[in-house]
């Protein structure tokens, strides 16, 4: 099977929620905190899909399995840059980029509530195309010569592009503060890992690049918060990126439009079901007593509203004006632009 | 006032950005020590050090991407592509990414990017070195596409592009980084973009082209002047994408014949929308169908055959007479 951990994963929980090696420093509330963005994040995708079902939202990418992935922003300051794409939501998300943006852009509008604040790039779908934005986010980071740093994250699929391993030998030969992040989720929709690459690792292309490169137990979010901050620590110190492999699994289909039952072996699934993220944050929480069962429940039913409150926002909001399409095109529309949007009004009255 | 070539205005339009706007970065394959292949960037790195004029590793998809990010970042990228038939390797970086970022973040974010590439035939270069690939990003959404015809107008596209907040393809023909020398002022000024302009004024037939066909179209105009005794107008679109409708559409309407030349292959290419904008525009202005010359739609000639494809003033002049014929 693959997937199957070694030593060389770096592990704080296992999955038992024991720890198993050298705790983040992270406050109590800190931990409580990631472990609702958690939530947030299982619950969010649940909602995205029931959407889907219900004719409310279109093609959505679950990102069940894969919440740890939230440890991707939470080592990050707010002026830091965050890349990634659509499997990234949870980290997007915990970036700062308002929920009602990721409804808005599954809905089929043009999103309205991005903010240079968050300083988080849409979603591109092209995989692995966004990589080289995050390394000349870093190059220009270390151009300004200020303190921050830029992550890209896409998927094991995605590292086959030539994108990805264009960023990663950017970033070292600029030695540019940027942490490649590969979520390794086993599957490429119906492709799996071994077909990508005969390497054991994707990691192990970083030593190609002059990279150093970690492994870690992508559903312990623990162990990729330390992963990541020591990653980031060193990129803000001046000493250059880093590619950490993200070992996780897609409990999910691919997308809405998707049937895993075509492709996927059923004791891969009831491998990985034990290992899922959200129980072993939840059980290492409950055993350092800082959540209880009832809170829990009280998370996860304040997460519900929250979204919902986000899903009334997008009910209320105005449909995206067609017009609006010809002013993203240039700042300043061309005449041409001018004269197509009038005549397409002309026949829409 | 300096006698440059095209290459000498460029290289100064570079050296000013880069005094003025601390923002502007400009790097490639060999553009540092080096100065580029051409010398465009010849002695920028020495001015202005390897953090703002820098060589990058061999990979244009890599360069475009990196540039995409610095773009966003607010800087003010000025990547080079050592040849325009190499762009192909970043041509996903540019069609998806570049132009589309407007788009994706609802206005937030933005690529305000120059990329500058030689390209262009009758200089016996290698394949792929000479192709005319402006057709392809012409009709690509979100970029500007920008080929001039002489120093002046290259130095002052180059600055109204690097001003421009959105991405723009600046494409230096070969034949002409050398062969002419023209009066150009050593201070900073803007040719705006999206403007034609009538390189001769004539009223029997116009002529539309750009680049190194502008100056073939020209000589072929002398040709009917002294041989036929017709006056020819000559445009030159100097602007690809947008195109410069109204200008086209004035001349086309004051003559009622036209003849649109273009060094790429004919099939969906730039002559083919100048001539749907003048049937658009000035249908019932025309004495004649419009006829183009172009290359025919075969790669691009290897250079011992170079010169049996590429327009020529002759050929110029022969659909020119045609088009004149009552
Ligand atoms: C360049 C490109 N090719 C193909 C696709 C279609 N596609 C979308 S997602 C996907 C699989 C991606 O797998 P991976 O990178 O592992 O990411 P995951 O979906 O597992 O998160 C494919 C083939 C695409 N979006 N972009
Ligand atoms: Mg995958």
């Amino acid at each position: 099977m693959q997937n199957q951990l070694d030593d060389r994963i770096i592990q704080v929980l296992n999955h038992e929620g024991e720890v198993a090696g050298e705790l983040p420093e992270l406050s109590d509330d800190e931990l409580r905190a990631m472990y609702r963005w958690m939530v947030f994040g299982r619950v969010f995708s649940d909602r995205m899909v029931a959407l889907q079902r219900q004719g409310r939202s279109n093609t959505f990418a679950p990102l069940t399995g894969q919440e740890a992935s939230v440890a991707l922003a939470t080592a990050l300051q707010p002026d830091d840059w965050f890349v990634g794409s659509y499997r990234e939501i949870l980290p997007i998300l915990a970036k700062g980029v308002p929920p009602l943006a990721m409804l808005e852009t599954y809905k089929g509008y043009i999103p309205t509530q991005y903010s240079r604040e968050a300083h988080t790039l849409p979603i591109q779908i092209v995989l692995a195309a966004q990589m080289p934005h995050a390394a000349g986010l870093a190059m220009a980071i270390k151009y300004e010569g200020k303190p921050h740093v830029a992550v890209g994250v896409c998927g094991d699929g995605a590292t086959s592009e030539g994108d990805f391993n264009e960023t990663l030998n950017f970033a070292g030969v600029f030695k540019a503060p940027l942490v490649v992040v590969v979520q390794n989720n086993g599957w490429a929709i119906s492709v799996p890992r071994r077909v990508q690459t005969a390497a054991s690792f994707i990691a192990d292309r970083g030593p190609g690049f002059g990279v150093p490169s970690f492994v870690v137990d992508g559903n312990d979010v623990l162990a990729v918060h330390k992963v990541m901050a020591d990653c980031v620590a060193r990129a803000r110190a001046g000493d250059g990126p880093s590619l950490v492999e993200m070992m996780t699994y897609r409990m999910g289909a691919h997308t809405t439009a998707d049937d895993p039952t075509k492709y996927r072996p059923e004791e891969e699934l009831a491998y990985w079901k034990p290992r899922d993220p959200l129980l072993r944050m939840r059980m290492y929480l409950l055993s350092k007593g800082l959540l209880s069962n009832t809170e829990d429940e009280q998370m996860h039913e304040a997460v519900a509203a929250e979204i919902q409150t986000a899903v009334s926002a997008l009910d209320a909001m105005p449909p995206t004006e067609p017009s609006r399409l010809f002013e993203l095109v240039y700042e300043t529309p061309t005449p041409q632009l001018v004269a197509q949007r009038a005549a397409l009004q002309d026949i829409g009255d | 006032m300096p006698k440059w070539t095209m290459v000498q205005a460029l290289n100064n339009a570079l050296e000013l950005e880069l005094e003025q706007d601390e923002r502007v970065l400009i790097f490639g394959e060999d553009v540092g020590l080096n100065g580029g292949v051409f010398r465009v960037t010849d002695g920028l790195q020495a001015k202005f050090g390897e953090r703002r004029v820098f060589d990058t590793p061999l990979a244009e998809s890599g360069i475009i991407g990196t540039a995409v990010g610095m773009a966003v970042y607010g800087l003010r990228p000025v990547p080079e592509i050592q040849f325009a038939g190499f762009s192909f390797v970043s041509f996903n970086q540019i069609a998806s990414q570049a132009t589309k970022m407007r788009l994706r973040s609802g206005g937030v974010f933005t690529v305000p990017l120059v990329i500058r590439a030689p390209f262009g035939g009758g200089v016996r270069t290698p394949e792929l070195h000479g192709d005319s690939v402006e057709a392809f990003y012409m009709h690509m959404q979100g970029i500007k596409v920008v080929i001039p015809s002489n120093p002046y107008d290259a130095k002052g596209l180059l600055h109204a592009a690097i001003a421009d907040p959105d991405p723009v393809l600046f494409l230096e023909h070969m034949k002409l980084y050398r062969s002419i020398r023209q009066d150009v002022p050593a201070e900073r000024y803007e040719v705006a973009l999206g403007k034609a302009a009538v390189a001769q004024e004539g009223s029997d037939i116009t002529v539309i082209s750009y680049g190194a066909m502008l100056h073939v179209a020209l000589q072929a105009a002398e040709l009917i002047a002294k041989e036929d005794g017709a006056s020819v107008e000559v445009v030159d679109l100097r602007t690809i994408s947008p195109l410069d409708e109204a200008t086209i559409a004035a001349s086309v309407s004051k003559t009622g014949r036209a003849v649109v030349v273009n060094e790429a292959p004919r099939a969906g290419g730039v002559a083919a929308e100048v001539i749907a904008v003048i049937n658009e525009q000035c249908l019932y202005s025309l004495l004649k169908p419009v006829a183009r010359v172009t290359c025919p739609d075969t790669p691009f000639p290897v250079p011992s055959i170079e010169d049996a494809f590429v327009p020529t003033a002759v050929r110029i002049a022969a659909a020119i007479r045609e088009t004149l014929k009552p």
